[in-house]
């Protein structure tokens, strides 16, 4: 009896943290819509989503959001090229090659870089990054794209590496067995048998680093340049839709143009997060068939 | 002995709390001051004199801009805006309908300085050549008799009221209705720290900010309008020679109260004058009364 008690309290209790979870998420998107919805009886919706100037404070004002749009995907874009590639490869040496002692070692720094705050990855891109990239590539300045897009992958690479790792260790062991029998060497039993069999796992830590990428907002601000144009490559300043969120949010007047404007970008932050997930919930289904 | 310093520690902070029993005469309270990064500073340091004097009142102060400054006085969550430009009369009228009812007090004078690398071999400019170079007309240092090097310029977020200002006087020549935006490859940084940084070790930039920003680092550029070039410096902020000279103003709500009204006199008086004028600012000549509206 009283065992049947406590079952039936610890379920409630679950059952109920789940629904307040979904209750969250629904409010969020409800706010967001509300107050993003409201800027479209004032501003026109083909000039707020195809708008190719973002001229908050001009008279008129106008919220095109295409720069900003192109701005958060180039610096993604460009994050995760060079992220995934040193992400997995670490992964894969950790989880399969590196000896113990130096695993744990690794296991240990990849945490500590998770550690480090955005504001000082921010600073070392201002003070030390940007002008070393702008020498090195002769650039006009190092407040561009690709800085932030190194940097990002920095932040991203912690994410990238653990779960990509897991996934790389929960592969069945018999696998890798197989393949030895089979006469396999070890690169190729890691890189035909193991990898592939991790997929589906790395799909996921691939797809966890661009949401972590795409919702920085500290780095991006400092070191990007925030100009809000149309970027033509990563190396010139661009502007991303975070870095214009928190730059303004605190000078608009709550109820203005300006202020639903923001949250039409807010709006369009959430739903290409949202897209993402489900991507990736769709590529781990496809996988574990 | 671990005990014991624990036990010291708690007596300490006891007898601490016995010695505060407030007079009732003397003022207490808490004051929000929020808004422009070019008078953050120097309001902090007016604040540290204020608590000095006045200890049991709380000052706390928050830059961001002026745009954020004016946008929490109307949403109510501060009691004292700073400002380096005047309010527009768009944001008056949404005060108004907020219930807010902005009083303006100039607390003290500044020159925009407008900065660049010191292996700039530039020294002067007009306002017409910054104009160009702010508008893009104007791409390279060699049009101005400097390296042959692409300009990058520098300008603050929009919520700067030096952005505003600039963007008035410079961007658009101070012509009411005009339609020039700044050029838009220009940086939008969000300090004037970040454009001293950029600046210091950027050969092809040019940056504006506060005088009392001005470094070693960098260079401050002789500005001219008609003619004649001035660098930016107190005596030629206060007679005006300076070019690109204005004002810098606190903002209440309607007719300042109790402690804030203290903190407002006491910034206007000589010793809150005096920490102006050290964080490299023009005191407001007659310290008795500055006001309009």
């Amino acid at each position: 009896m009283h065992k049947r008690i406590s079952e039936y309290f610890i379920e409630t209790c679950i059952k109920l943290s789940g629904l307040v979870v979904i209750i969250f998420v629904v409010s969020i998107f409800l706010f967001l819509l509300k107050d993003s919805l409201s800027l479209f009886g004032i501003y026109n919706f083909r000039d707020f989503l195809f708008g190719k100037s973002w001229l908050p404070i001009s008279e008129p004002a106008k919220f095109g959001v295409v720069p900003l749009f192109l701005g958060s995907l180039y610096v993604t874009i460009g994050a995760i090229v060079i992220c995934v590639p040193l992400g997995v490869g670490s992964a894969m040496f950790i989880a399969e090659v590196a000896p113990a002692y130096l695993k744990h070692v690794l296991k240990s720094l990849v945490e500590i870089l998770a550690a480090i705050p955005s504001v000082v990855l921010g600073f070392i891109g201002i003070v030390w990054m940007g002008p070393f990239l702008r020498n090195a590539l002769n650039l006009n300045t190092g407040m561009c794209g690709l800085t932030g897009s190194l940097l990002l992958a920095f932040m991203a690479l912690p994410t990238v590496i653990s779960i990509s790792e897991d996934a790389l260790i929960g592969v069945p062991k018999t696998f890798k067995e197989a393949a030895f029998g089979l006469g396999a060497t070890r690169w190729q039993t890691l890189w035909r048998i193991v990898l592939p069999s991790a997929s589906s796992g790395i799909i996921a830590a691939v797809m966890l680093g661009v949401g972590r990428v795409i919702g920085e907002t500290m780095v991006v601000m400092m070191v990007t340049g925030n100009s809000p144009v149309i970027p033509k490559s990563l190396l010139q300043p661009l502007r991303t839709m975070t870095a214009t969120i928190a730059g303004e949010m605190g000078e608009t007047v709550s109820g203005s143009e300006h202020y639903f404007a923001l949250f039409a970008v807010g709006l369009i932050l959430f739903i290409i997060t949202f897209i993402i997930n489900f991507i990736a919930d769709i590529c781990l289904r496809r996988a574990r068939r | 002995m671990k005990e014991r310093l624990i036990l010291i520690t708690i007596l300490a902070i006891g007898a601490a709390g016995c010695n505060e029993s407030v007079d009732p005469n003397e003022p207490t309270g808490f004051i929000q001051v929020k808004g422009s990064d070019t008078i953050v500073n120097a309001a902090q340091m007016v604040s540290e004199e204020f608590m000095k004097e006045y200890p049991h009142v709380f000052v706390a102060i928050t830059g961001g801009g002026s745009g954020v400054g004016i946008a929490s006085l109307i949403n109510g969550t501060c009691d004292v805006a700073t400002a380096s430009r005047e309010m527009k009369p768009k944001e008056i009228e949404i005060a108004n309908k907020h219930d807010v009812f902005p009083k303006e007090f100039t607390v003290a004078y500044d020159g925009v300085a407008l900065i660049v690398n010191e292996n700039n071999p530039i020294e002067r400019l007009s306002i017409e050549d910054l104009h160009k170079i702010y508008t893009g007309k104007a791409t390279n240092w060699k049009e101005f008799g400097g390296k042959d090097m692409e300009i990058v310029t520098l300008s603050r977020e929009v919520s700067s009221g030096t952005h505003m200002y600039f963007k008035e006087e410079v961007v658009q020549l101070g012509q009411k209705g005009s339609t020039e935006e700044f050029f838009n490859q220009t940086l939008l940084l969000s300090s004037s720290q970040a454009i001293v940084e950029e600046v210091a070790a950027n050969e092809a930039a040019i940056g504006y900010l506060g005088m009392g920003y001005v470094s070693e680092r960098t260079k401050a550029l002789l500005i001219s309008k008609d003619g004649v070039a001035y660098p930016p410096n107190t005596d030629n902020v206060k007679n005006k020679k300076y070019p690109l000279s204005r004002g810098l103003y606190f903002y209440t709500n309607g007719e300042p109260q109790g402690v804030t009204k203290l903190f407002i006199d006491f910034a206007l008086g000589p010793k809150g004058q005096q920490q102006f004028m050290e964080t490299g600012f023009v005191p407001i000549g007659d310290t008795s009364v500055a006001q309009k509206n």
